[in-house]
Protein backbone atom coordinates (compact mmCIF):
# COMPACT_ATOMS: atom_id res chain seq x y z
CA UNK A 1 0.00 0.00 0.00
CA UNK A 2 1.33 3.43 -0.62
CA UNK A 3 2.97 5.13 2.22
CA UNK A 4 2.44 8.84 2.74
CA UNK A 5 4.00 10.63 5.60
CA UNK A 6 3.03 14.07 6.61
CA UNK A 7 6.28 15.93 8.32
CA UNK A 8 6.80 18.33 10.46
CA UNK A 9 9.36 19.60 13.04
CA UNK A 10 7.41 17.48 16.29
CA UNK A 11 5.03 15.47 14.56
CA UNK A 12 2.44 17.25 16.86
CA UNK A 13 0.74 20.27 14.96
CA UNK A 14 1.29 20.80 11.37
CA UNK A 15 1.86 17.39 10.20
CA UNK A 16 -1.17 15.98 12.28
CA UNK A 17 -3.46 18.94 10.68
CA UNK A 18 -2.15 17.84 7.30
CA UNK A 19 -2.60 14.10 7.89
CA UNK A 20 -6.59 14.38 8.78
CA UNK A 21 -7.06 16.20 5.61
CA UNK A 22 -5.30 14.11 3.51
CA UNK A 23 -6.82 10.79 4.93
CA UNK A 24 -9.99 12.17 4.11
CA UNK A 25 -9.24 12.96 0.71
CA UNK A 26 -7.89 9.80 -0.27
CA UNK A 27 -10.53 8.16 1.33
CA UNK A 28 -13.41 10.15 -0.67
CA UNK A 29 -11.14 9.17 -4.00
CA UNK A 30 -11.11 5.68 -3.07
CA UNK A 31 -7.13 5.76 -2.87
CA UNK A 32 -5.85 3.52 -0.23
CA UNK A 33 -3.04 4.42 1.44
CA UNK A 34 -1.53 4.63 4.89
CA UNK A 35 -0.64 7.96 6.07
CA UNK A 36 1.49 9.05 8.92
CA UNK A 37 2.21 12.44 10.37
CA UNK A 38 5.70 12.16 11.70
CA UNK A 39 8.14 14.57 12.90
CA UNK A 40 11.27 15.55 11.56
CA UNK A 41 13.78 13.07 13.39
CA UNK A 42 11.86 9.74 12.72
CA UNK A 43 11.18 10.64 9.10
CA UNK A 44 14.52 10.26 8.92
CA UNK A 45 14.32 6.64 9.28
CA UNK A 46 10.94 5.63 7.57
CA UNK A 47 10.09 4.52 4.70
CA UNK A 48 7.36 6.76 2.48
CA UNK A 49 6.51 7.13 -1.35
CA UNK A 50 5.33 10.78 -1.15
CA UNK A 51 6.22 13.09 1.81
CA UNK A 52 3.78 16.38 2.69
CA UNK A 53 5.17 19.37 4.39
CA UNK A 54 4.51 22.83 5.15
CA UNK A 55 6.30 24.64 2.40
CA UNK A 56 9.17 25.76 5.63
CA UNK A 57 10.71 22.15 5.54
CA UNK A 58 11.77 22.24 2.48
CA UNK A 59 15.46 22.90 3.54
CA UNK A 60 15.15 19.69 5.79
CA UNK A 61 13.62 17.09 2.84
CA UNK A 62 16.28 17.78 0.38
CA UNK A 63 17.70 14.91 0.37
CA UNK A 64 14.21 12.76 0.43
CA UNK A 65 13.97 10.23 -2.02
CA UNK A 66 10.35 10.11 -2.25
CA UNK A 67 7.96 12.39 -4.05
CA UNK A 68 8.06 15.72 -2.00
CA UNK A 69 4.66 17.87 -2.16
CA UNK A 70 4.86 21.36 -0.47
CA UNK A 71 2.04 23.05 1.17
CA UNK A 72 1.45 26.85 1.66
CA UNK A 73 -1.93 26.94 3.58
CA UNK A 74 -2.56 24.05 5.63
CA UNK A 75 -6.34 24.72 5.85
CA UNK A 76 -6.96 25.01 1.68
CA UNK A 77 -9.04 22.43 0.91
CA UNK A 78 -8.29 23.02 -2.79
CA UNK A 79 -4.64 23.61 -2.63
CA UNK A 80 -4.27 20.44 -0.61
CA UNK A 81 -6.39 18.31 -3.24
CA UNK A 82 -5.02 19.41 -6.16
CA UNK A 83 -0.85 19.30 -5.09
CA UNK A 84 -1.43 15.89 -3.19
CA UNK A 85 -3.90 14.14 -5.98
CA UNK A 86 -1.37 15.47 -8.71
CA UNK A 87 1.47 13.31 -6.67
CA UNK A 88 -0.71 10.14 -5.80
CA UNK A 89 -1.83 10.06 -9.88
CA UNK A 90 1.79 10.25 -11.00
CA UNK A 91 3.02 7.37 -7.97
CA UNK A 92 0.14 5.00 -8.89
CA UNK A 93 1.25 5.60 -12.71
CA UNK A 94 4.66 4.74 -12.15
CA UNK A 95 3.37 1.73 -9.70
CA UNK A 96 0.72 0.13 -11.64
CA UNK A 97 -1.01 -2.77 -9.37
CA UNK B 1 -24.95 19.59 21.81
CA UNK B 2 -22.08 16.96 22.71
CA UNK B 3 -18.64 18.01 22.85
CA UNK B 4 -15.57 15.36 23.50
CA UNK B 5 -12.73 15.60 24.76
CA UNK B 6 -10.25 18.44 23.12
CA UNK B 7 -13.07 20.14 21.58
CA UNK B 8 -12.65 23.93 22.01
CA UNK B 9 -15.53 24.14 23.81
CA UNK B 10 -14.04 22.25 26.66
CA UNK B 11 -10.15 23.70 26.44
CA UNK B 12 -10.80 27.29 25.01
CA UNK B 13 -12.26 29.38 27.42
CA UNK B 14 -12.78 32.85 27.62
CA UNK B 15 -9.90 34.34 29.62
CA UNK B 16 -7.41 32.84 27.18
CA UNK B 17 -8.65 34.69 24.38
CA UNK B 18 -6.80 38.87 23.88
CA UNK B 19 -7.54 41.26 21.08
CA UNK B 20 -5.52 43.44 19.59
CA UNK B 21 -2.14 42.97 21.42
CA UNK B 22 0.86 45.06 20.62
CA UNK B 23 4.03 42.50 19.86
CA UNK B 24 7.49 44.17 17.75
CA UNK B 25 8.38 40.72 16.79
CA UNK B 26 7.41 37.43 16.30
CA UNK B 27 8.94 36.61 19.40
CA UNK B 28 6.81 38.55 21.81
CA UNK B 29 3.45 37.50 19.49
CA UNK B 30 4.34 33.72 20.72
CA UNK B 31 5.20 35.29 24.03
CA UNK B 32 2.00 36.75 24.29
CA UNK B 33 -0.06 33.69 23.86
CA UNK B 34 2.29 31.55 25.37
CA UNK B 35 1.84 33.74 28.81
CA UNK B 36 -2.01 33.13 28.50
CA UNK B 37 -1.35 29.52 28.30
CA UNK B 38 1.38 29.66 31.73
CA UNK B 39 -1.29 32.16 33.29
CA UNK B 40 -4.17 29.73 33.49
CA UNK B 41 -1.92 26.81 34.56
CA UNK B 42 -1.92 25.50 31.06
CA UNK B 43 2.21 24.87 31.19
CA UNK B 44 5.22 25.57 32.31
CA UNK B 45 7.50 28.71 31.50
CA UNK B 46 9.68 26.49 29.60
CA UNK B 47 7.13 25.52 26.80
CA UNK B 48 7.06 29.13 25.96
CA UNK B 49 10.82 28.98 25.57
CA UNK B 50 10.43 26.03 23.76
CA UNK B 51 7.76 27.38 20.81
CA UNK B 52 10.35 30.40 19.87
CA UNK B 53 13.07 27.56 19.50
CA UNK B 54 11.06 25.34 17.83
CA UNK B 55 10.50 28.31 15.20
CA UNK B 56 14.21 29.03 15.41
CA UNK B 57 15.42 25.92 14.85
CA UNK B 58 13.18 24.03 12.68
CA UNK B 59 11.79 27.27 10.40
CA UNK B 60 8.15 28.92 10.72
CA UNK B 61 6.50 26.55 9.43
CA UNK B 62 4.06 27.13 12.13
CA UNK B 63 2.60 29.95 9.82
CA UNK B 64 -0.09 27.60 8.93
CA UNK B 65 -1.72 29.62 6.59
CA UNK B 66 -1.84 33.36 4.94
CA UNK B 67 -1.62 35.46 8.19
CA UNK B 68 -2.16 32.50 10.94
CA UNK B 69 0.41 31.37 13.27
CA UNK B 70 -0.20 28.44 15.51
CA UNK B 71 2.75 28.26 17.80
CA UNK B 72 3.58 24.72 19.63
CA UNK B 73 5.92 22.65 21.29
CA UNK B 74 6.23 18.94 23.01
CA UNK B 75 3.91 17.84 25.30
CA UNK B 76 7.33 16.78 27.50
CA UNK B 77 8.68 20.31 27.18
CA UNK B 78 6.22 21.31 30.35
CA UNK B 79 2.62 20.65 29.38
CA UNK B 80 0.49 20.08 32.48
CA UNK B 81 -3.04 20.38 31.03
CA UNK B 82 -4.22 21.08 27.60
CA UNK B 83 -5.70 24.57 26.40
CA UNK B 84 -5.73 26.72 23.74
CA UNK B 85 -5.06 30.34 23.48
CA UNK B 86 -6.56 32.86 20.61
CA UNK B 87 -4.56 36.14 20.31
CA UNK B 88 -4.64 38.72 17.64
CA UNK B 89 -2.28 41.72 16.91
CA UNK B 90 -2.44 45.47 16.92
CA UNK B 91 -0.27 45.18 13.88
CA UNK B 92 0.84 42.49 12.19
CA UNK B 93 4.60 40.83 12.37
CA UNK B 94 6.80 39.19 9.86
CA UNK B 95 8.09 35.00 11.16
CA UNK B 96 10.17 34.33 7.66
CA UNK B 97 7.53 32.48 6.23
CA UNK B 98 7.61 32.85 2.14
CA UNK B 99 3.87 32.63 1.74
CA UNK B 100 1.80 33.84 4.90
CA UNK B 101 3.15 36.31 6.08
CA UNK B 102 2.57 38.89 7.64
CA UNK B 103 0.78 37.10 11.20
CA UNK B 104 -2.02 38.80 12.86
CA UNK B 105 -3.74 35.89 14.17
CA UNK B 106 -1.92 33.45 16.62
CA UNK B 107 -3.39 30.73 18.48
CA UNK B 108 -1.11 28.72 20.61
CA UNK B 109 -1.58 25.36 21.71
CA UNK B 110 -0.46 23.31 24.67
CA UNK B 111 -1.38 19.43 24.31
CA UNK B 112 -1.38 16.20 26.18
CA UNK B 113 -3.08 13.41 24.78
CA UNK B 114 -3.18 12.25 21.06
CA UNK B 115 -7.02 11.94 20.48
CA UNK B 116 -7.87 14.91 22.35
CA UNK B 117 -5.63 16.70 20.54
CA UNK B 118 -6.59 15.79 17.04
CA UNK B 119 -10.06 16.75 17.97
CA UNK B 120 -8.98 20.06 18.89
CA UNK B 121 -7.18 20.45 15.55
CA UNK B 122 -9.56 19.62 13.76
CA UNK B 123 -11.66 22.57 15.83
CA UNK B 124 -9.03 25.03 14.71
CA UNK B 125 -9.15 23.73 11.03
CA UNK B 126 -12.86 24.43 10.82
CA UNK B 127 -12.31 27.65 12.48
CA UNK B 128 -9.74 28.57 9.74
CA UNK B 129 -11.71 27.09 7.10
CA UNK B 130 -14.73 29.36 8.15
CA UNK B 131 -14.01 32.80 6.48
CA UNK B 132 -16.85 34.44 8.15
CA UNK B 133 -15.60 33.74 11.95
CA UNK B 134 -12.20 34.61 10.55
CA UNK B 135 -12.82 37.79 8.97
CA UNK B 136 -15.05 38.83 12.73
CA UNK B 137 -12.22 37.39 14.65
CA UNK B 138 -9.90 39.84 12.97
CA UNK B 139 -12.00 43.00 13.23
CA UNK B 140 -12.61 42.25 16.75
CA UNK B 141 -11.36 45.17 18.68
CA UNK B 142 -11.98 43.89 22.59
CA UNK B 143 -11.50 40.16 23.97
CA UNK B 144 -15.40 40.27 24.11
CA UNK B 145 -15.92 40.51 20.33
CA UNK B 146 -13.10 38.21 19.86
CA UNK B 147 -14.55 35.50 21.59
CA UNK B 148 -17.83 36.04 20.06
CA UNK B 149 -16.05 35.99 16.65
CA UNK B 150 -15.08 32.57 17.66
CA UNK B 151 -18.33 31.11 18.28
CA UNK B 152 -17.48 28.40 20.76
CA UNK B 153 -20.77 27.03 21.86
CA UNK B 154 -20.80 26.78 25.64
CA UNK B 155 -19.97 23.31 26.87
CA UNK B 156 -22.04 20.49 27.95
CA UNK B 157 -19.48 18.97 30.51
CA UNK B 158 -20.01 21.63 32.99
CA UNK B 159 -16.24 22.58 33.18
CA UNK B 160 -15.08 25.38 35.15
CA UNK B 161 -17.47 28.94 35.19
Amino acid sequence: VMRIATVCGMGFGTSMMLAMQIRRLLAEEGVRSAVDPVDLASFKTMRADIVVAPRDMHPHLKDVSARVVLVDNLVDKTEIRTKVLESVRAYLAEHPR
Amino acid sequence: MNSAPGDLNEILHRSMVRARLKAASWEEAVEQAGRLLVDAGSCESRYVSAMADAVREIGPYIVVAPGVAMPHARPEQGVRRPAVAVVTLERPVEFGHRANDPVDLVIAFAALDKNAHLVTLQSISHLLMNQESLARVRAADSDQELWAGLGIAPSTHGTKE
